[in-house]
């Protein structure tokens, strides 16, 4: 069971779904409030969707700010897993835990509706048990969803193999390759645009399982992250 | 120490689709302004520094800038003092 930091921002509004979803898939998940600099041996830490801070200025530009993120770049940069949903990869990407922007949607329009992704990296901590090319229908719901990146930032994401999902179908925000998320070049910091944890729940089920095995691969990918952990320190069983 | 007025303009980078900009483009067309051309949205922020000098009021401003105000990865600004662009004439 692996510890699961779910932050909260002032105006986050998914945080309850992603615990949910994370307790649901077994792992030990719990709230962190913005304000704490503690995230309490956290294995993952989770930045859910919503609203930080209205939106004002730019999504996510003040909430990167939050004391909470000294610790999650802390957590980052020593290889610590993350997932930024929505407004949480808009705060990544404005605190440089990954490239890139988010802007307004091309067509303008706040979306809110299902929509189509491919599983394009399986070898993340958040897909690895989906299937390489899964398309997964999971809803969106978003103002300032177009994901934005240099040409050269673009054609490296590429070829370093590090656009995660990409919509298909239709691309509903106007993205740069129809990318819905990424990951950072170290492969451990990951943002999604749609809301996996909207389609996570058997209460849910008209809508689909599709977001569930996000959180599953959290817990089997770690499970087993650990395994070589031990192994790496020549059987003297110590977890690195 | 001085009062000082710096202005910020931010926009969205030029090569980057502005869609606010694009809205109000085609309003203005249909309003029959048929003489418009492109039109490009961004930001105007107003703020008041204390400083010892010009020069230093706006090295501050750039740094608010650099560090919170616009996201250099979709965003450019530039900054007026007093009404004054450095370097150039009135905004």
């Amino acid at each position: 069971m692996k510890r699961v930091a779910v932050l909260v921002f002032p105006g986050s509004n998914c945080d309850a779904e992603t615990l949910a979803a994370a307790r649901a898939a077994g792992s030990d998940a719990f709230f962190v409030w913005h304000r704490d600099t503690d995230l309490r041996q956290a294995d993952v830490v989770i930045l859910p969707g919503g609203f930080s801070y209205g939106d004002y200025l730019r999504s996510g530009a003040i909430a990167r700010f939050s004391p909470a993120m000294g610790a999650v770049a802390e957590h980052a940069r020593a290889g610590g897993t993350v997932l930024g949903i929505c407004n949480g990869f808009q705060i990544l990407c404005e605190a440089g835990l990954l490239p890139g922007g988010l802007m307004r949607n091309a067509r303008q329009r706040f979306l809110s509706r299902p929509v189509w992704v491919r599983v394009e990296q399986t070898d993340t901590p958040f897909t690895c048990l989906y299937e390489p090319g899964e398309v997964l229908e999971i809803p969106v719901a978003h103002g300032d969803g177009r994901y934005v990146a240099e040409p050269g930032v673009a054609a490296e994401l590429e070829a370093t193999g590090r656009v995660v999902w990409r919509y298909v179908r239709d691309n509903p925000n106007g993205s740069t390759n129809h990318i819905a998320g990424v990951m950072s070049a170290g492969r451990n910091v990951v943002g999604i645009m749609p809301h996996p944890e909207r389609r996570a729940a058997p209460a849910l089920e008209g809508g689909g399982q599709d977001g569930a095995r996000v959180f599953l691969s959290m817990e089997a990918r770690h499970a087993t992250q650990d395994v070589a952990d031990v192994r790496a320190v020549d059987d003297r069983h110590l977890r690195v | 120490m001085s009062a000082f007025r710096v202005e910020v303009r931010v926009m969205p980078r030029a090569a980057l689709l502005d869609p606010q900009g694009q809205a109000v483009e085609h309003a203005l067309h249909a309003l029959g302004f048929a003489e418009v051309g492109h039109v490009r949205m961004g930001k105007h922020l107003v703020l008041e520094v204390t400083a010892p000098s010009r020069d230093e009021a706006l090295a501050r401003a750039r740094a608010m800038c650099d560090r919170l105000l616009a996201n250099p990865v979709i965003e450019d600004y530039d900054l007026a003092v007093d009404g004054e662009v450095p370097g150039g004439t009135a905004r």
